[in-house]
């Protein structure tokens, strides 16, 4: 019975609820739930604040964030790896065809077989994989603090106060999601 | 001892991640292939339920940590700006598949080349503090 709850993943509805629940949590403390500020975060604790206002690390303000960051690092060990959902992700017969042209086999591709991430091509011995991996990663950094927010900046937060500059936002992040999906990556992996 | 609590949301949120497979590379590929509701079921069900919570916390006056009503600070509106630096987001998340929140979740999970992406997002972010100035806003 307490098997049936901790290890099988959740479903979209029961998930949607509990991101809610965050929402409200980091609300009712007085923060706001905003994930990317992190990365500025870490370039202000690495030292980039004593050069630029920008990414000074405030305690009073910031703090809290890597305490919310290394829990979330903690959850992801619990339910990944300590209860671990034994089918992984049922994903899309389309999508996995069309993966299959790309040298990534659905669900072998990942080492765990859970269906999180495609470790088996971003390897660490593929220059390949470094490069995709440094670059999306700068697009993300560079892209959410110039939006001002994420995911959970924008889409969650933002629109959860019907925000028009956060729905602007989202939008970008669909224009440049299906742009990179259906047009760039096909060239890229 | 308040780091206690915000370590204690963090771990539920890296469960929620974890278990809605929000955090997955291939959900977001399937995302942007339209070829499942998941993860728009997933982001609509927490934006309605959201949205909800926060307008009855502001009717009911709810008071907040420090006393405080709940605010928002907007930021100025400028549809070139939000376009333009979603359209980058967008470009960096279905590469690597992973928005800010997902990629410390997958470190978690044990998948380690995520530290790769995060340290490109690191000096992504670095970079745009540099230009900062230069950009429209």
């Amino acid at each position: 019975m307490l098997d049936e709850i901790l290890y099988p993943s959740w479903h979209w509805a029961v998930s949607g609820a509990a991101i809610a629940l965050i929402l409200f949590l980091l609300t009712i403390t007085g923060r706001t739930f905003g994930v990317s500020t992190t990365f500025k975060n870490i370039c202000g604790l690495v030292g980039a604040g004593k050069r630029n206002d920008f990414f000074k690390f405030d305690y009073k303000e910031d703090s809290w964030r890597l305490f919310f960051i290394g829990g979330a690092i903690l959850g992801g060990f619990l339910a990944g790896v300590i209860f671990p959902n034994p089918y992984g992700v049922s994903l899309d017969y389309d999508t996995m065809v069309s993966l299959e042209k790309f040298g990534i086999i659905y669900p072998d591709a990942d080492s765990f077989g859970h269906g999180f991430f495609p470790d088996e091509y971003f390897r660490w011995d593929s220059l390949k994989a470094w490069l995709i991996a440094i670059g999306g990663g700068f697009l993300v950094g560079f892209g959410s603090r110039y939006a001002d927010g994420c995911t959970s900046g924008h889409a969650i937060t933002g629109l959860s106060h019907f925000q028009l500059p956060s729905l602007i936002t989202v939008i970008g992040f669909f224009i440049g999601g299906l742009l990179m999906t259906h047009f760039f990556m096909p060239y890229i992996l | 001892m308040k780091g206690i609590i915000f370590f204690l949301i963090g771990i539920f949120f890296g469960i929620t991640m974890t278990k809605s497979e929000a955090l997955s590379w291939f959900r977001i590929y399937e995302m942007f292939r339209f070829e499942s509701f998941h993860m728009y079921g997933i982001i609509g069900t927490a934006v309605i339920f959201g949205a909800i919570i926060i307008s009855l916390m502001k009717i009911f006056k709810v008071k907040i940590a420090g006393g405080g009503l709940v605010t928002y600070t907007p930021i100025p509106l400028n549809f070139k700006r939000h376009i333009f630096s979603g359209t980058i987001f967008g470009l960096g998340w279905a590469l690597v598949g992973a928005c800010p929140g997902p990629m410390f979740v997958l470190a978690g999970n044990g998948y380690f080349f995520i530290l790769v992406v995060i340290t490109g997002a690191v000096l992504g972010t670095y970079s745009y503090g540099i230009i900062k100035d230069k950009l429209p806003h």
